[in-house]
């Protein structure tokens, strides 16, 4: 976690079983294991009113883990894109006192919980646990792009093709941190890139 | 008598000047030969006879020429004006309010007729004859908020007030330091300031909110903000900073008193009656620094701010590849004599 940040940085917390009887978990890669430390604080019955949307990445891997608490339901997506039509649906016909619990990167935490706020549910009733990649999902406050992963500071726009800088500043609207031209003063000012946000 | 309107530009070749009625006027934002954060919010009361605070809402010789660059700016980006869906009512209260300031402080140039919901507005400067149903977002060309801030000088922010907090669900921003409307929309008031440096840890944002979310009907509120823009360009966005960036590697000890303009904002506060919510108004003020030179005293103090400015402040406020430059310039008309208190020139 970066040391020094500013106010509209998002906070992550831990994962705690809440009470009621419908939760719905987000996660990407390593959230499960943040899904799996949770099932350990939890009741018994706690998973057999539990829907696990779960995109794992491109290590395949904790999909058995999160199978093995037995939810209600199990999806298991290709990207989060290919999760969001069901995830709107479900968000759309859920009760009210449904648990969200989003774990994994920033990028999936910001799209689930935009997805959410969508849907009328407030932010600060969602719990988040962030695991695994700082990868940035990034706005060009130039084009308004968005770029996915960013893992370095400056980034390239992968729209317009400025080098930005990438700003703590972030939008829960647009799931994004803002990106403003890191050299706009004069272009032929190049600063090194380094990978910060691994 | 009327006023006399000019015809300039703030882009392009930047003919915008200051006559000499409008530099005696300028809201000169330092009360003292230093500057720091302050929550200098006092009522918005009316003020001297031909200052910017004769009339609540000002407007000026600049009118119409402001109003064609904002169209500039809204034809080439439409994501400077935005309003959440929950927010219609407040533009519609915004309406009301710049209308009956705007018809009550400049008879000859705006009138209001009302017949119940049956409004009509006759805005001479720009050549408009509209007549509408308030409340009823068919009968105008845009949605309230947008039809008059077209028609008002300075940004618009319309804040929703809720769970103790203000959020900036609204806003018309074509004339901003550098800040994004369309990437702050939907936050709360300390996450729109979040990238401020210094003032958060100073409690000022916390004070500012109690004393805002407490502002009543019919007791606007104001304060001064500042900073600086290298020609006069309303439009110094972040989404055309890569356009408008290089401005700032142009300053020469030749051309500083061209070129540097220092940008005071004319911050006021009003609560809205039917919403409920905020309207925040950022009435944009230019001025180039051989105008304000004009004024022995403002020169002395502006010197002595600049030299003197915690470095934080400087890069936050973007001066920093022209400070030195503009420090030396301002040196010369700085005899080291005393200024008097209060922001007025001697």
């Amino acid at each position: 976690m970066a040391a020094k940040s500013i106010i509209s940085r998002p906070v992550y917390g831990t994962l705690s079983p809440q009470p009621g009887k419908h939760h719905l978990f987000i996660a990407d890669a390593e959230g499960a294991l943040a899904i799996a430390d949770l099932a350990a604080k939890a009741p018994a019955d706690f998973f057999g009113g539990a829907h696990i949307i779960f995109i794992p990445g491109r290590d395949s891997k904790y999909a058995d883990v999160l199978e093995a608490l037995k939810p209600a339901q199990f999806y298991l997506g290709h990207s989060f894109a290919s999760a969001l039509p069901r995830l709107k649906q479900t968000l759309a016909n859920a009760h009210m006192g449904l648990r969200l619990y989003l774990a994994g990167t920033e990028g999936l935490i910001g799209q689930a919980m935009q997805a959410a706020l969508e849907a009328g549910i407030d932010h600060t009733s969602i719990q988040t646990e962030h695991r695994g990649s700082l990868a940035r999902r990034m706005q060009c406050v130039h084009c308004k792009g968005i770029t996915e992963n960013v893992t370095t500071q400056p980034a390239t726009c992968s729209h317009c093709g400025l080098l930005l800088l990438v700003r703590d500043h972030y939008s829960r609207r647009l799931a994004a941190f803002q990106g403003v031209c890191i050299n706009a003063e004069d272009r032929s000012e190049i600063p090194p890139t380094e990978e910060v946000f691994r | 008598m009327g006023i006399t309107f000019r015809k300039e530009t703030f882009r392009d070749d930047f003919t915008f000047r200051n006559s000499p009625e409008h530099i005696r006027r300028f809201p000169f934002p330092f009360h003292e030969d230093s500057y720091m954060y302050a929550v200098n919010i006092e009522p918005h009361v009316v003020g001297p006879k031909g200052s910017v605070l004769q009339n609540l809402i000002d407007v000026d010789e600049h009118y119409v020429a402001e109003m064609q660059d904002r169209a500039l700016v809204l034809a080439e980006d439409p994501l400077r004006c935005q309003s959440l869906p929950h927010m219609t009512l407040a533009g519609w209260d915004l309406l009301e309010l710049l209308m009956e300031q705007q018809a009550l402080a400049y008879p000859e140039h705006f009138t209001l007729a009302r017949d119940g919901d049956r409004w009509r507005w006759i805005n001479r400067p720009l050549g408009i004859d509209d007549s509408f149903t308030f409340g009823d977002v068919s009968t105008l060309p845009y949605g309230p908020m947008e039809y008059i801030t077209r028609q008002s000088q300075g940004d618009f922010c319309i804040l929703d007030q809720r769970d103790g907090n203000l959020w900036m669900d609204a806003g018309m921003v074509t004339t901003q330091a550098d800040w994004s409307l369309d990437f702050d929309i939907g936050m709360n008031f300390f996450e729109w300031h979040a990238p401020v440096p210094l003032a958060h840890e100073k409690g000022i944002f916390v004070r500012a909110l109690k004393f805002l979310t407490n502002i009543q009907q019919g007791k606007p509120a104001r304060r001064l903000n500042w900073t600086m823009t290298i020609n006069p360009r309303l439009d110094t966005s972040p989404e055309n900073y890569h356009k408008w960036g290089p401005d700032r590697a142009t300053v020469t000890p030749e051309n500083v008193g061209d070129k540097v303009h220092l940008r005071v904002e004319l911050q006021s506060f009003w609560r809205l009656p039917r919403s409920n919510a905020i309207v925040f108004p950022i009435r944009c003020y230019l001025i180039k620094m051989d105008e304000l030179v004009m004024q022995p005293k403002w020169a002395r103090r502006l010197h002595r701010v600049i030299r003197d400015l915690p470095e934080e402040l400087a890069t936050y406020k973007g001066l920093t590849r022209y400070r030195a430059t503009l420090v030396e310039w301002l040196s010369k008309l700085d005899d080291g004599s005393a200024t008097s208190p209060g922001f007025g020139p001697d």
